[in-house]
C-alpha cells in the first residue's frame, strides 16, 4: 500500500482548481477545523454507528476527510452531497466493502455499536451480517426469487426448508413484494420489472437480519410509484433498523429523513436534524446547496 | 452526387452479402451432392475395411469417435485451464489492473496464431516427453488451440458481471468462493456458448492433430492409442486417385459440416438467452 503524506494530499486538495473558482479561495474546507461545523447539539444519546476521524485514502486520493459522525438508532439518516464527495465511499466503508479492492488506506474509527469494526479482532461476516446493502441499480442473484432471499440465510448456515419458507414469506412480506410474487416463487429473480427487484434486495438484505440498512441512491433506477413504494417501506422499516440512505433528490430526503449529514469533497460540511439542516443551516455552503446553487 | 454515392454503396453491399451467402450455399450444395450417396448407416456404424488409411468399405466410426473423444477431452482441460484465469482476472484482480491486460492481450495473441503452430509446438512437447501420436497429444495440442477461445469469450461476459452483484452477494456474507460461484452462475449461458465456439473449431481443425493424434482405423481405447478424425478422414481420403474413396471424403465433410452447424446454432441460441439476462 502506497499512500502519500495526509499533509501533501491536502495541500493538493486546497490547490485544487474547483475549490478555488467555486469558493474564490474561502476558507471553508479548511480540513482541520472541519469537526467545527458539525453540529454539536445532534441529540444522540446512544449512536448505531460513530465514526471518528475517519480518513479514507483511495488510490492515493484522500476520498474522505476526518469525518465524524454519528448514525442514530432506529431512524433514517440521509448523506446528500453532490456527486464524487464520498457518499458511497463512506457507505462502503461501514460494512467494509472497501477493503476488497487493493490500494486502500483507512485511519481514524468506525464503531458499530461501540465495537471498532476495522479491529483486526472483529469478524468481517459478524460486521456484514449487521448490515444489509440496497445498491443504486438493484441486482438481483442469478437464481430464483425464493433462492434469492434463501441466500444469506443459507450462507449464515439454516438448511431447514420448513425455516427457509417462513423467511423467505416473512422478509417477502417485510419488502412489500409477497403479494406479487408468491405464486412464482421458483422463477428466475431477473423477470421481475425493476421495481419489484429493488424491493427483492431489500428484502434478501432484511433475510439475514441485519441491523442497519445501508441504500446507496436505491430509489434512483425507479419510477415515481416504486420509489414511493420504497420510502414507505422505509419510512415503516426504521421502527425496527436504522437506516442510511444516499440520495440525490433533495425532495426525498425532505420526506423522509430525521437526520441529514451533508458532505462535499470528502468533508462532512454540517450533520443535523433534518429540520434543522434544511430550517436553520448554519454553514454558507450547505445554504447554497440547499437552494440549488451547485448539485 | 450524394444520392449516386449512396447507391453505389448500396449496391457494394448488398453484392458482398450476396458473395457470403451465395459461397454457404454453394458449399453446402457441393458437399450434400457429393456426400449425401455416400452416406449410409454404415458410415456412422461401421469402421474402415479394405485397406489401412483410405479403404473402400465400412464406414468412419474411427474418425467420428475420434473426433468426439479429442474434442471432449480438449474440452475438459481447456476449461481447466481457462475457467482460474477468467476467475482471477475478474474476481480477484481490480477493474483496472495491468496484468489483467496483460493476460487478455496474450489471450488475443494466442487467439490469433495460426493452429498448425499449436500442432508443431505440441509435437516438440511430445518430443521432449517422449510421447507418441496419441489420443492425449491430440487432446493437448487441440486444448491449446481453443483456451484462448475459451478464455477471450469467457470473460467479455465475465467482465459485463456488475460489481454491484459482488457486493450485494458481500453484504449477505458470501466469501471469496461463494462470490466465483455466483459469478459463474451469471455468465452461465456465456460459457455455455464459449464451449460451443471452441468445439465448433476444435473438431474442424486438422492442422493441429496432424502430428499429434495422428490417424489411425480403428476407435482409440485409451488415451495412448492414435486417433482419427473426421478432418483428417477428409484430407487423406480426399487426396485417395480412387473416386470411390474421395466420395467418402464428402460424407466425412457432410458429417462434420453437420455437426458444425448444430453447434453454432446452439450457440446463437445461447448468446440470444445470454443477452436476454442481462441486468
Ligand atoms: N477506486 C478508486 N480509486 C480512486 N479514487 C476513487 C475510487 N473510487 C472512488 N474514488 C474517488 O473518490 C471520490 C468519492 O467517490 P464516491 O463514489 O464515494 O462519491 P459519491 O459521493 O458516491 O458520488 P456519486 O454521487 O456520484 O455516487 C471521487 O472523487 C472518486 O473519484
Ligand atoms: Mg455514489
Amino acid at each position: 500500500m502506497r499512500l502519500l503524506n495526509p499533509r501533501d494530499m491536502l495541500v493538493r486538495a486546497k490547490k485544487s482548481p474547483k475549490v478555488r473558482t467555486l469558493f474564490g479561495g474561502a476558507a471553508v474546507l479548511e480540513p482541520e477545523n472541519s469537526h467545527l461545523h458539525v453540529q454539536k447539539d445532534m441529540p444522540m444519546e446512544k449512536p448505531h454507528i460513530s465514526v471518528r476521524n475517519l480518513n479514507v485514502y483511495l488510490q492515493q486520493n484522500h476520498v474522505l476527510k476526518n469525518v465524524n459522525i454519528d448514525i442514530p438508532s432506529n431512524a433514517i439518516t440521509c448523506i446528500i452531497g453532490p456527486s464524487g464527495c464520498g457518499k458511497t465511499t463512506l457507505l462502503k466503508t461501514f460494512n467494509r466493502l472497501l477493503d476488497q479492492s487493493l490500494e486502500v488506506k483507512i485511519d481514524g474509527e468506525v464503531l458499530l455499536d461501540g465495537e471498532n469494526i476495522h479491529d483486526p479482532k472483529v469478524d468481517i461476516m459478524h460486521i456484514r451480517k449487521k448490515m444489509g446493502l440496497l445498491s443504486q441499480r438493484p441486482v438481483p442473484l442469478p437464481m430464483s426469487i425464493f433462492d434469492n432471499i434463501a441466500y444469506g440465510p443459507r450462507i449464515h448456515g439454516i438448511r431447514r426448508k420448513k425455516k427457509l419458507e417462513r423467511l423467505v414469506q416473512k422478509y417477502l412480506k417485510s419488502a412489500g413484494l409477497w403479494e406479487e410474487v408468491k405464486d412464482r416463487l421458483n422463477t428466475p429473480a431477473n423477470r421481475l420489472s425493476i421495481g419489484q427487484q429493488q424491493r427483492l434486495c431489500l428484502a434478501r438484505g432484511l433475510a439475514v437480519e441485519p441491523e442497519i440498512i445501508l441504500g446507496d441512491e436505491a430509489t434512483s433506477a425507479l419510477d415515481p410509484i416504486s420509489s414511493k413504494k420504497i420510502e414507505e417501506l422505509f419510512l415503516k422499516l426504521k421502527e425496527e433498523y436504522s437506516i442510511v440512505l444516499v440520495t440525490h433528490t433533495l425532495r426525498q430526503a425532505k420526506r423522509i429523513a430525521d437526520y441529514i449529514i451533508f458532505m462535499y469533497m470528502g468533508e462532512v460540511v454540517e450533520a443535523g436534524t433534518a429540520d434543522q439542516l434544511f430550517n436553520n443551516p448554519q454553514q454558507e455552503l450547505t445554504r447554497e446547496y440547499l437552494s440549488g446553487y451547485f448539485s | 452526387m450524394r444520392k449516386l454515392e449512396e447507391k453505389i454503396f448500396k449496391t457494394l453491399m448488398r453484392i458482398a452479402t450476396l458473395v457470403i451467402l451465395g459461397s454457404l450455399l454453394l458449399i453446402f450444395i457441393a458437399i450434400i451432392k457429393r456426400g449425401l450417396p455416400a452416406m449410409s448407416w454404415d458410415m456412422l456404424t461401421k469402421i474402415p475395411g479394405g485397406g489401412f488409411y483410405i479403404g473402400k468399405e465400412g464406414g468412419l466410426l474411427n474418425a467420428i469417435a475420434g473426433s468426439v473423444f479429442l474434442v471432449i477431452g480438449a474440452t475438459i482441460l481447456g476449461l481447466a485451464i481457462s475457467i482460474p484465469v477468467v476467475v482471477y482476472i475478474n474476481v480477484y484482480l481490480p477493474r483496472k489492473s495491468l496484468f489483467a491486460d496483460i493476460t487478455r492481450l496474450s489471450a488475443d495473441i494466442l487467439f490469433g496464431i495460426p493452429s498448425i503452430v499449436y500442432g508443431a509446438f505440441a509435437f516438440t512437447l511430445m518430443i521432449y516427453f517422449g510421447l507418441k501420436t496419441s489420443l492425449l497429444a491430440g487432446i493437448i495440442a487441440v486444448s491449446l488451440l481453443i483456451t484462448p477461445i475459451l478464455i477471450r469469450s469467457m470473460d467479455e461476459v465475465a467482465r459485463l458481471v456488475p460489481k454491484d452483484l459482488k457486493d450485494a452477494a458481500l453484504s449477505l456474507g458470501a466469501t471469496r468462493y461463494e462470490i466465483i460461484k455466483v459469478v459463474l452462475k451469471q455468465i452461465s449461458p456465456g460459457i455455455t456458448t464459449a464451449i460451443l465456439l471452441s468445439i465448433g473449431r476444435a473438431i474442424g481443425d486438422a492442422a493441429s492433430v496432424l502430428f499429434t493424434a495422428g490417424y489411425t482405423d480403428s476407435v482409440p481405447t485409451s488415451l495412448s492409442q492414435p486417433a482419427a478424425t473426421l478432418p483428417l478422414a477428409i484430407f487423406f481420403q480426399l487426396s485417395s486417385p480412387i473416386q470411390e474413396v474421395q466420395d467418402r471424403a464428402y460424407a466425412a465433410a457432410l458429417i462434420l459440416t453437420a455437426i458444425v452447424l448444430v453447434l453454432s446454432l446452439l450457440a446463437r441460441y445461447y448468446s440470444r438467452k445470454l443477452s436476454k439476462n442481462k441486468v
